[in-house]
């Protein structure tokens, strides 16, 4: 069977669906394949018990854009739309973020916060802008290419000389150094700092979390969402935008390899033998499994591959749902506060440390957590009564050094467990079922290589115009016809749909100039 | 206290008892880690030997590599330019490899031993790149260089001397095709290649048998005025012949550090070497864009009035009665046996046509005071020695 396709989707994430829409939208006849039964790739909801419900990986959604949200006219039913950060201390003295006001910390701190956020927040508006636009090409001299670096130039000097010179020294630094400048919090520190690291191979005192801090900051202003019915009601409504514009979605349809014929994209073939032309096709795939594995590494150029395999993409966070009888008792907690976002890193040693076993391949024995009872504001989740626990716990190293056996996932299972009774004594009582989805299950699952949430890490050298590699940031990968839409292409990951939309410019707009 | 002895910074080649036995004048250079003779008696006699009887050079230094695998082929089509496919069993071919920029990195041999095996042979070494270039192939790449005894039998009487030396059958052996004797109970693999543009030989074996072969092959060529030569011979042999050198008439890519400093195959006459029927090859898309807009730079050679060697002059092209510069010279010599000033250069395009007419910039000294000319040269097409014996199958006996 073979049919002809202006542009093929491989794969259905968030970031897939959003380029599907808008390349339909444009009068394209689209096609999208997606290897699992349901559409959504990582932000999915799925039962893990019996009448148990949740995110199964991405659970907060902090920057879907709201160009996006405009193009393809999305309302997300939310069940929270500004989440406060409750940084849980041990005895009861927890530390309450929201915007750029701080409560339980000393009262310097909630000043200097305030001035912090202010800081970081003109800088993180700054990066925002670039989210939706496609990276310039370094080196040519192109006059696109060339007016946006002049921008990006420009809109930096415009930060004024102070803050310009503040933004550099501060872009490669780490967050450690910065928190404990500002705050004399200990679990203030330590909630900033887990923010930086969250999702990443990096620690506190590695360089580069500054740069992690603003773009989580960069997404809604630091605003942090809970979609009603889990993730899954947004790539649901995603997938019906998609279908709206003409999308011909096909689920459990796997793709085997990407079809290339005298040095250009002519199709995709499916695990189970179809064959569906087009001379376009993009990838929703990591950078890794779209070039190695859809494409082959002899159908592309010695440098290229190099940089791709350098392309670092060991996703170090796992995820932990839990089933439970009833709502555990955190200390200091008022019950409405169960629907906020409850993070357990209380200062930035204690981060550090965590992390620390990751750079020799073994998982942390006191992980940092971030907790959500989805069910307490969504109670669908649940059965009646019951509530389910979503939370994501580092460090969990793909590459543990002894493989994630059934001994290891029980072990780190078992310490996460015991640092959230800390601050919630009964919650072993409390749990039905239980699910831990380590990287190396979030790479079998979700099918990303490395099973690191952004595609891949989020450094400076694997940022805006060398992301995911020099030379092919612009969506367009080495082979002719072959784009790249997920989040190893820039901006990077997030349940932003940016990297799906700059994609679907890209393509047509090439169209435009051919 | 005890004085530790100092082991060689240099190594020495499986010829270099050999060498040191024959030389007299105790002019060495060093090349890829080891210790290589400039000359032995005197540069142009061993020139001459090249020309006339037969010039013998120890080239086991040059860098190899062994590549095998279900991939082998489909490996090295992709990392050099040109269409490996033709090239059977039992055949050698020229080739450049480039970057993703279609830059070369450098040129070499590849010699395909057997079904699916092959030998890479180039003056640098390249383990980084050929690795990586490994990404996504079923190819197994071993450096042998010093597994490997080489010697580049060269001249008129090559064939005589090897046939006395007991190789039957070496007449049918075509230029760029190698072929397998046995040698006192070792493999020798024997290939019709070299650096001269002459008639010649190039011989291949274990090192541990390289002495006893010498000795073999000076016997049997004890009639024909046979003399190990060294580099500076050679040099003068290979500008005759119109062949390239590495970090002399090209840099290789990933040696430099300028923008602008590197050439592509085009640039250097090779497009011949260039196949963009393959649908990919490292380079291909930068050359094909190449192609499209036009190269550079263009490799000329010259045949220049007058007698003095042009080495690093400029070259000027006249236009509207001025004088520009628009290249300069990378290699010159003196040719004894076309009796011809040559030389090898770049210079910009659109200069450098074939049969064009330019000027080089030649400084001269004479007891201490420096002269310069301005000597004409004619761009010219073909090799500046290229015998007809070079390609003669079966070729004469003499």
């Amino acid at each position: 069977m073979t049919d002809k396709y202006d542009a093929i989707l491989v794969g259905g994430g968030h970031n897939g669906l959003v380029c599907a829409a808008l390349l339909a939208k444009s009068g394209k006849q689209v096609l999208l394949l997606e290897a699992n039964d349901q559409v959504g790739g990582a932000a999915i909801t799925r039962e893990f018990a019996d009448g148990y419900a949740v995110s199964a990986c991405a659970h907060l959604l902090y920057q879907l854009q709201p160009v996006v949200r405009k193009e393809l006219k999305l309302k997300p039913r939310l069940a929270s739309a500004n989440m406060t950060t409750i940084a849980l201390d041990e005895h009861g003295e927890h530390v309450r973020i929201l915007g750029d006001t701080v409560t339980g910390a000393a009262e310097d701190d909630a000043a200097s916060y305030r001035r912090f956020h202010r800081r970081m927040s003109r800088f993180a508006r700054l990066l925002r802008t670039y989210f939706n636009k496609i990276p310039p090409r370094l080196g040519t001299k192109e006059l696109r290419d060339l007016a946006t670096l002049g921008r990006l130039g420009f809109d930096v000097r415009r930060l004024g000389k102070t803050e310009m010179r503040e933004f550099l020294r501060l872009i490669g630094m780490n967050i450690r150094d910065e928190v404990v400048e500002r705050f004399s919090s200990p679990v203030l520190r330590g909630a900033v700092s887990f923010d930086a690291v969250l999702g990443t191979h990096l620690g506190p005192r590695s360089p580069n979390t500054i740069l992690t801090y603003l773009y989580r900051l960069a997404g809604d202003n630091g605003r942090i969402a809970s979609p009603e019915g889990g993730m899954g009601s947004v790539s649901d409504e995603l997938a019906q935008a998609a279908r709206d514009a003409g999308v011909t979605i096909r689920t459990g349809m796997p793709v085997k390899r990407i079809v290339v014929d005298n040095g250009r994209v002519t199709g995709v073939e499916t695990d189970g033998g179809d064959r569906f032309d087009s001379y376009t096709v993009v990838s929703n795939a990591d950078p890794k499994r779209t070039l190695f594995d859809l494409i082959g590494a002899r159908h592309m150029e010695t440098g290229a591959t190099h940089r791709v395999q350098h392309f670092r993409a060991r996703g170090n966070a796992a995820k932990l749902h839990l089933a439970l009888d009833g709502l555990p008792e955190f200390a200091g907690m008022s019950r409405r506060e169960y629907g906020e976002r409850i993070v357990i890193a209380p200062d930035e040693h204690y981060v550090e440390r965590a992390f620390n076993p990751a750079k020799y391949g073994e998982s942390s024995p006191e992980p940092v957590v971030e907790i959500t009872f989805p069910s307490f504001r969504d109670a669908r989740l649940a059965p009646t009564g019951k509530h389910v626990m979503s939370a994501v716990v580092q460090y969990a190293p793909y590459g543990l050094k002894d493989g994630w056996s059934d001994a290891a996932r029980a072990e780190f299972e078992a310490a996460t467990i015991r640092v959230i009774e800390r601050y919630a004594p009964d919650i072993t009582q409390r749990i039905v079922a239980s699910e831990l989805l380590t990287p190396a299950d979030i790479e079998r699952e979700f099918h990303i290589t490395g099973g690191h949430w952004h595609h891949g890490e989020l450094t400076l050298d694997q940022f805006l115009f060398v992301r995911p590699v020099c030379g092919f940031a612009q969506y367009r990968m080495p082979v002719d016809g072959l784009y790249l839409c997920g989040a190893g292409a820039h901006p990077g990951g997030g349940v932003s749909g940016a990297a799906g939309r700059n994609a679907a410019k890209a393509i047509l707009g090439r169209e435009k100039a051919a | 206290m005890t004085v530790n002895e100092v082991p060689q910074a240099r190594l020495q080649t499986p010829f270099y008892s050999r060498l040191v036995a024959l030389d007299t004048v105790n002019s060495w250079h060093e090349w890829k880690g080891y210790t290589c003779p400039d000359e032995l008696y005197c540069a142009e006699t061993e020139y001459f030997a090249i020309r006339n009887s037969t010039g013998v050079f120890d080239l086991s230094p040059m860098t190899k590599y062994r590549i095998t695998g279900a991939d082998a082929l489909a490996y090295l089509d992709r990392l050099v330019t040109r269409d490996m496919s033709k090239i059977k069993p039992g055949r050698v071919a020229y080739a450049v490899w480039c970057d993703d920029r279609g830059q070369v990195i450098d040129d070499g041999t590849i010699f395909h031993l057997r079904e699916g095996e092959y030998r890479l042979c180039s003056q640098e070494r390249h383990f980084a790149w050929l690795q990586a270039a490994a990404i996504g192939f079923d190819v197994s790449i071993v450096e042998e260089t010093a597994d490997v005894a080489a010697l580049a039998v060269q001249g008129p009487t090559t064939y005589s001397i090897l046939s006395n030396m007991g190789l039957d059958g070496l007449g049918e052996l075509k230029p760029f095709g190698l072929m397998y004797f046995d040698f006192e109970g070792t493999g020798l693999m024997v290939s019709r290649t070299g650096f001269t543009g002459d008639l010649g030989y190039e011989l291949w074996l274990s090192p541990a048998r390289a002495e006893a072969l010498w000795d073999a092959l000076f016997a049997a060529g004890k009639n024909y005025a046979m003399r190990a030569i060294g580099a500076h011979a050679l040099e003068q042999a290979r500008i005759e012949a119109g062949y390239l050198a590495a970090y002399e008439d090209f840099l290789p890519a990933h040696a430099t550090v300028r923008t602008g400093r590197t050439r592509s195959p085009l640039e250097l006459g090779l497009g011949w070497l260039v196949d963009f029927k393959k649908p990919n090859f490292n380079g291909r898309r930068a050359l094909a864009e190449e192609k499209r807009r036009g190269s550079r730079w263009r490799l000329v050679k010259l045949d220049i009035e007058g007698n003095k060697t042009a080495n690093h002059s400029y070259i000027f092209a006249r236009e509207k009665g001025k004088q520009e510069a628009i290249g300069f010279i990378t290699s010159a010599t003196w040719s004894p046996v076309c009796k011809q000033n040559i030389a090898i250069g770049t210079v910009r395009t659109p200069h450098g046509k074939v049969g064009s007419h330019l000027w080089v910039e030649i400084y001269y000294q004479r007891e201490m005071h420096w002269s310069r000319v301005m000597a004409r040269a004619e761009v010219v097409d073909k090799p500046f020695w290229f015998p007809p014996r070079r390609s003669a199958t079966p070729p004469d006996p003499c």
